[in-house]
């Protein structure tokens, strides 16, 4: 049986931990807010490319010279997986679920006798996948939230670096792997592939709207498609980055809010426990004076 | 009321402007272009330069854009520009800087892919200063 003192002292010490617990929570929600207004301004540019690239996708079609990002390297031996994943824990399942997808997918596609590489975007992924696949990883990127949030800038970084390493013939497929937000309390690990481009369906709607107008294309529709799949890699990457930290900070803000509430709950135990042995104490006490005074 | 076409300006990050403009002169990479209103469907690639837009037959806005992609059809002219600033809000000095890294990138660039880098770094800055100058 815990004495008094170890109660109490233990009482203060969940408290405290509600004390953290509840601020990183409030932390977590006024940076979610942040996270999902740049994740919803950044979705315009990307649409308004995918309907552009997918136009000329099918303007250009399967051409002998289609550029290499869209027909891809006619080869399927080697895939580059590129992990999103937060720099910090404490936000539930949010890091072993997209690290859970990742290594799925990597050890089914070492089963089927493929090369796998690996880009790891953020700490903890690395940090989880590389005991497993220390050697398949090429690369790493941390501290890409900044204190404003996301930059281009570093999508651009992590774009360059896939760019020239299929340039170079490094990979034939890239699949990027993050996590969806949907809501605070829900995040979808998403398996994307990012190259060659898979088009997404354009609408039949859209797709009479431009079909009635036939484009011109300057300088050519090859040379607008070789300019605009690189960008498009940067702009994927840069909305799966803007995804994924909207979806930890949802996450964290949850994980956070149980954590809070379990701690509330232990505080709510603890002081029974510890109101009823002071009163087993004090009911002792008095037993001994009025037999003490019995005996006289 | 004049005609006008819905000019949107988008950047990754945000949906910088989606007003009706009367003409907007956009930098094509084969020359620059005006957008009038019906103008024929096109999609063009843009180099690193400033986009005027015109209201009542004079320049009422310049917008300095590093480069990008525009699609125009009858309706509405879409440009998406990696990078979007009003040149008002240039600084001489900034660009200026900008254009020694570029230079420096360039001289130390061992792969092809960094010297490509390099050189359209290059000419976005040159692109800012001419911006200033004129």
């Amino acid at each position: 049986m815990a004495s008094l003192k170890d109660l109490r002292s233990r009482i203060a010490s969940v408290k405290s931990t509600r004390k953290i617990t509840s601020a990183m929570k409030m932390v977590a929600a006024s940076k979610l807010r942040r996270a999902q207004d740049a994740a919803e301004a950044a979705r315009p540019y990307a649409e308004r490319m995918g309907t552009m690239l997918g136009r000329l996708a099918t303007a250009v079609g399967s051409n002998e010279g289609a550029p290499k990002l869209l027909a891809g390297t006619g080869k399927d031996d080697v895939h580059l997986l590129v992990v999103f994943t937060a720099d910090r824990g404490l936000c539930g399942g949010f890091n072993a679920s997209i690290v859970k997808a990742a290594r799925l997918k990597a050890l089914a596609l070492k089963g089927e006798g493929k090369t796998v590489k690996i880009i790891c975007v953020g700490r903890k992924g690395s940090d989880a996948l590389k005991r497993e696949f220390g050697d398949n990883i090429v690369a790493r990127y941390t501290g890409i939230e900044g204190k404003k949030g996301i930059d281009f800038s570093s999508a651009t970084e992590v774009a360059d670096k896939v760019l020239a390493l299929y340039d170079e013939g490094e990979f034939d497929v890239c699949t990027i792997f993050y996590n969806k937000f949907v809501s605070a309390i829900s995040q979808v690990p998403t398996a994307q592939q990012l190259i060659p481009f898979a088009g997404e369906e354009v609408d039949e709607q859209e797709e009479a709207a431009g079909s009635s107008a036939v484009y011109e294309y300057e300088p050519s529709e090859e040379a607008i498609l070789a300019d605009l799949l690189p960008r498009n890699v940067g702009v994927q990457i840069f909305g799966a980055m803007l995804e994924s930290s909207a979806s930890e900070h949802g996450a964290r803000m949850s994980a956070m809010d149980n954590a809070t509430r379990n701690a509330g709950d232990m505080i709510d135990r603890l002081s029974i426990q510890y109101n009823r042995s002071r009163q087993a104490q004090i009911t002792n006490e008095l037993i001994e004076i009025i037999s003490g005074a019995e005996a006289l | 009321m004049t005609d006008t076409t819905v000019l949107e300006l988008v950047s990754p990050s945000a949906l910088l402007k989606s007003e009706p403009v009367e003409m907007v002169v956009v930098p094509g990479t084969d020359g620059n272009f005006g957008v009038l209103p019906k103008h024929s469907p096109m999609i063009s690639t843009i180099r690193p330069g400033v986009i005027d837009i015109y209201a009542g037959g004079k320049v009422s806005e310049r917008i300095f854009v590093a480069g990008g992609v525009a699609e125009v059809n009858p309706e509405r002219c879409t440009i998406l520009a990696e990078e979007a600033v009003p040149v008002s809000d240039l600084k001489a000095d900034e660009a200026q800087a900008r254009l020694e890294a570029a230079e420096a990138d360039l001289k130390s660039a061992e792969t092809a892919h960094d010297k490509a880098n390099a050189e359209r770094a290059l000419d976005v800055a040159r692109a800012q200063i001419q911006a200033l100058t004129n």
